[in-house]
């Protein structure tokens, strides 16, 4: 009935004969390799126990949840404004994009608009998060396949975004920014040009990124043709954003179903896949991603309406009674929160959809047959951020 | 076309937007499973929530993905409609500071006319525990969110993992946090928790032990508070039964 139920005999039939060759010929159960909690290559506390046929990997399952915090319980009990707080803390590398899915969802509920000044910059930031965490994940990929020089590169070049949005938040990593109806100030003064050179330091960065990194030889070798994930598996596990494109499924939530509140459709930009769906794709695409992303920062910085930047909403926030689901595409990929009000000055119930929840659980899946070493190549361009898996 | 108990009403006095394309899914989606369609809401130009039978959860599943193209699994978990029966203690002390504001009164404390309602959202519900689910059509960009209600006292499902990959992960975490048996699937293992946790903590009557043994720390900003007096440790008095 089902196309998974057969892909999964396979796999079953596969493994109990990789099963029965071990122990016939080795008199053994196979290896047992336990990877983390604490690893260099999982950034985070993701364990990962993997079962060995010599090197070669029978099965794996992460394990997750030693960060476990409990977002979803403690944003019942606090207001729509608290919880900005709380759920920066999800993607810690792009902070400021977790907070505009719920936002945006609470301002659905009560039927608020921001001004159109305020989406302006609401888009700058939401792509300036993106371009941090995107530029960190180039960095961290060289790191994981043994060329450091990229991680200091990308250490060092993150540095003009993260400044930029210092400059306009208050906060490095944490925002916090974001308010229902609009945001919490207005640019300082100098902003926009200085946000321009920062751009400019990216695109140099990305050409950097590219000869250094993704055309290299040993990248290439390391890369192509490894962790493979055709697009009908990445959409049955839900995998998002760039991981979906490079399996070639050209989704996007910013171009296809944008959340208003938004101003993709303001500007002139490209949605990027590839075809191999392999690691080497995921990487190129985002990539590609982090140039798109400079681009419509560019594009919105001399395009920024005059106006307020919030609009007029009671002092304490009350959101009428509704359900929404509202979900946007993050550095990580879809996130979204589907927020219960009763009416109240706290939801009743938070579900939240975090990307790397979805994007990791493919793992067992993709890492079946592979060698130790690709192991890493495969959770690094995965990429995940262990605040997005555990909540 | 789309019967929605509360909402029918107030569709007509408002004349909201109607959204042919999600009108037409949905009747896509009864051509499909028939009277499992329990019922279901629109929100013109950005969701569409269909409720369906227990029965028909897989189905609904099946349907969704081979039928009508959507194929790609977004997640699935549940909602406990049980109001908070620790009142409004359990939320943020602002709440008591702003409801005391409009009242003109100390209201503290949980309110039991309110507590004995259990009220559920879009597309109804009879029972505290409803599955939620929301799956994805990329080629045409349209999603829908799927409810379905478990009674009380037999809180199982059809798994979608047969379905869905996905669902795998998601089940197990709908599992553990609120004690919903998905069946016909690989062993429900915690996947967040520790092995031994008892208890399913999104569950409404599962308390939020840190802000019971702490008050939240943000009451100490607000000089005048009401209700400081009785810091009520038996929570169980005003409660629904």
């Amino acid at each position: 009935m089902t196309v998974v139920t057969d892909r999964d005999k396979l796999a079953y039939i596969a493994a109990q004969a990789a099963d029965a060759r071990v122990n016939v010929e080795l008199e053994s159960d196979g290896m047992t390799l336990n990877l983390g909690p604490q690893h260099p290559a999982t950034h985070g506390t993701l364990r990962i126990v993997a079962r060995l046929d010599g090197e070669q990997i029978i099965s794996a399952e992460p394990i997750c949840g030693y960060m476990h915090r409990g977002y979803e319980k403690l944003s019942e009990v606090r207001t729509y404004p608290q919880v900005t707080t709380l759920i920066n803390r999800i993607d810690w590398l792009g902070s400021f994009a977790n907070e505009v899915p719920f936002i945006l969802a609470a301002e659905q509920l009560m039927e608020v608009e921001a001004p159109p000044r305020a989406q302006w910059i609401r888009t700058i930031l939401f792509e300036m998060s993106r371009i941090a965490n995107i530029t960190l994940f180039l960095g961290d990929l060289g790191i994981q396949l043994g060329g450091l020089t990229a991680g200091f590169y990308a250490f060092r070049d993150r540095e003009f975004v993260l400044n930029q949005i210092e400059a306009a938040t208050g906060g490095r990593f944490h925002p916090n920014f974001d308010r229902i109806g609009g945001l919490k100030d207005d640019l300082p003064k100098g902003w926009i040009d200085e946000t321009h050179r920062a751009m400019d330091r990216i695109r140099a960065f990305c050409d950097e990124i590219e000869t250094l990194l993704i055309t290299n030889e040993i990248y290439e070798a390391r890369t192509r043709g490894i962790g493979v994930i055709p697009a009908e598996i990445a959409q049955s596990y839900g995998l998002s954003g760039a991981n979906l494109r490079a399996s070639g499924v050209d989704w996007d939530l910013r171009r296809d179903d944008c959340a208003p509140g938004l101003v993709y459709d303001q500007v002139d930009w490209k949605v990027w896949t590839h075809t191999d769906g392999d690691a080497f794709a995921r990487s190129w695409v985002r990539m590609q991603e982090t140039r798109e992303a400079t681009k419509i920062v560019d594009q919105l910085l001399d395009t920024i309406p005059s106006g307020p930047v919030m609009a007029k909403v009671p002092r304490i926030i009350k959101v009428p009674e509704g359900e929404a689901y509202v979900a946007t595409e993050n550095p990580l990929g879809e996130m979204g929160y589907y927020v219960v009000s009763k009416g109240d000055l706290v939801p009743f119930r938070v579900k939240i959809r975090s990307a790397s929840f979805n994007n990791i659980s493919v793992v067992p899946w993709v890492v079946r047959g592979v060698y130790v070493p690709d192991l890493i190549t495969i959770l690094a361009s995965l990429y995940f951020i262990l605040g997005d898996i555990d909540r | 076309m789309a019967t929605t108990d509360a909402d029918a009403s107030t569709d007509v006095d408002e004349a909201e937007p109607r959204d042919e394309r999600r009108e037409h899914l949905l009747s896509e989606f009864q051509r499909e499973l028939g009277n499992a369609v329990v019922d279901s809401h629109i929100r013109a130009g950005s969701t569409l929530w269909i409720r369906v039978t227990r029965d028909a959860w897989k189905d609904a599943a099946i349907a969704a993905k081979e039928q009508l193209g959507f194929r790609f699994f977004d997640f699935l978990s549940a909602i406990d409609w049980l109001p908070s029966p620790f009142g409004r203690d359990m939320d943020s002390q602002e709440d008591v500071i702003a409801s005391a504001l409009e009242n003109g009164d100390a209201g503290h404390g949980p309110d039991p006319e309110e507590s004995a309602s259990m009220t559920t959202g879009y597309a109804g519900g009879d029972t505290r525990f409803q599955l939620l689910a929301r799956v994805y059509d990329t080629r045409n960009a349209q999603g829908v969110l799927f409810k379905a209600d478990l009674p009380d006292d037999d809180l199982r499902a059809e798994s979608w993992s047969s379905v869905y990959h996905g669902a795998d992960w998601h089940e197990r975490e709908t599992w553990e946090m609120f004690g919903i048996v998905f069946e016909n699937r690989s062993s429900l293992d915690h996947i967040y928790l520790p092995t031994l946790f008892e208890g399913h903590p999104l569950r409404k009557d599962f308390p939020l032990l840190a802000r019971r043994v702490k008050p939240w720390p943000g009451i100490v900003d607000v000089e005048p508070m009401p209700g400081t007096d009785d810091e009520g440790d038996g929570e169980g008095e005003g409660d629904a039964e």
